[in-house]
């Protein structure tokens, strides 16, 4: 997996679209290096107090749709809109589905 | 055989041919021929009588609606080039993930079937979905290994018989019959793996490579990795 940040959504200057979020994939620069992260799964993994079977961990899985400008950030859709506190959070880039 | 019209397409609804090249092309010439310079006729035959239907005992209350034909008929995904039998696998998610896995053969459900060797890394005889696989260059030898009885059905699970609980034995506790994989399967794994590993102790540090995970580490980008 690789390591990513997630923060801002897709936005205008005044409007924000928060079902889709921008995702900083390390090591990754150009709108190029993107083509091989598109369609692979992402996750957004959290703690919660109350345990959800049997793990106080959860997580909200997403994908890599497309990118996002010319410096390899990524655009990412989650199964649901990602929450706010989760802006500058770390983000896990999976290696699924592969195409190698 | 499928109706191929010899007169290809020049744009939709502008054929090649005009209609005395398709005379000549489709043999019209030759039938004729064949039937003494006239087109052959078929009189029209007295259609034989259908037989007699009984009208049915019962019409449903309502109409029931007739499911659609369906005429798909369901194939293996197409596998990706570069996997092919006797390739080295990397699993990306489950129990197994990071194992690097060798590749028999692809199971009519469009699955891969797999095995670690069992002994070499502990991975048995598996399915994997071609998705969550990457296939690297390395190739073991696989000749001499037999894997025509594997199939879907061998890896479906057991069905449980309903055991009838008389009185007595509900207030017992569940016996859970332990799972234990059957000797069968057992047997089976040995017996591939024992091939595959008198190949791969043939090459050098192959073993070591097989037993080893996978994993990415600081400062590797998987896009430019060449597996």
């Amino acid at each position: 997996m690789v390591k990513g940040r997630q923060g801002e959504r897709v936005r205008s200057k005044s409007n924000q679209y928060p079902n889709t979020s921008l995702v900083q994939i390390e090591g990754v620069n150009t709108k190029e290096e993107v083509s091989w992260y598109q369609g692979k799964r992402v996750a957004y993994i959290y703690k919660a107090k109350v345990k959800v079977k049997g793990s106080h961990y959860r997580c909200i899985w997403g994908k890599v749709i497309r990118p996002h400008g010319n410096t390899g950030i990524v655009r990412a859709k989650f199964t649901s809109n990602l929450p706010p506190k989760s802006m500058g959070s770390r983000v896990r880039v999976m290696m699924f589905p592969s195409n190698i | 055989m499928a109706k191929t019209s010899r007169n290809p397409d020049l744009i939709r609804g502008v054929g090649k041919y005009s209609r005395s090249q398709m005379y000549h092309k489709r043999g019209l010439w030759a039938i004729k021929a064949k039937n003494g310079g006239v087109f052959p006729r078929h009189d029209v035959q007295p259609k034989s009588e259908p037989p007699a239907v009984k009208p049915p005992k019962f019409y449903p209350a309502d109409d029931v609606k007739k499911p659609l034909f369906n005429k798909r008929k369901p194939r293996p995904t197409k596998l990706r080039a570069s996997i092919t039998p006797r390739t080295v696998l990397i699993i990306l998610t489950g129990r197994f993930k990071g194992k690097r896995v060798v590749f028999l053969k692809q199971l009519p459900s469009g699955l891969l079937l797999v095995t670690g060797p069992f002994k070499i890394n502990g991975v048995p005889l598996r399915r994997v979905n071609q998705a969550y696989v990457i296939a690297t260059s390395t190739k073991v030898n696989i000749d001499g290994v037999n894997v025509e009885k594997f199939d879907d059905k061998y890896f479906a699970k057991e069905v449980e018989k309903k055991k009838k609980k008389g009185e007595g034995e509900f207030f017992e506790a569940e016996k859970d019959d332990k799972k234990s994989l059957p000797q069968g399967k057992k047997d089976d794994q040995q017996a591939v793996d024992a091939i595959l590993l008198k190949s791969i102790e043939c090459v050098p540090d192959l073993k070591t490579y097989l037993s080893a995970r996978f994993s990415l580490m600081s400062g590797m980008k998987p896009n430019e990795l060449v597996f």
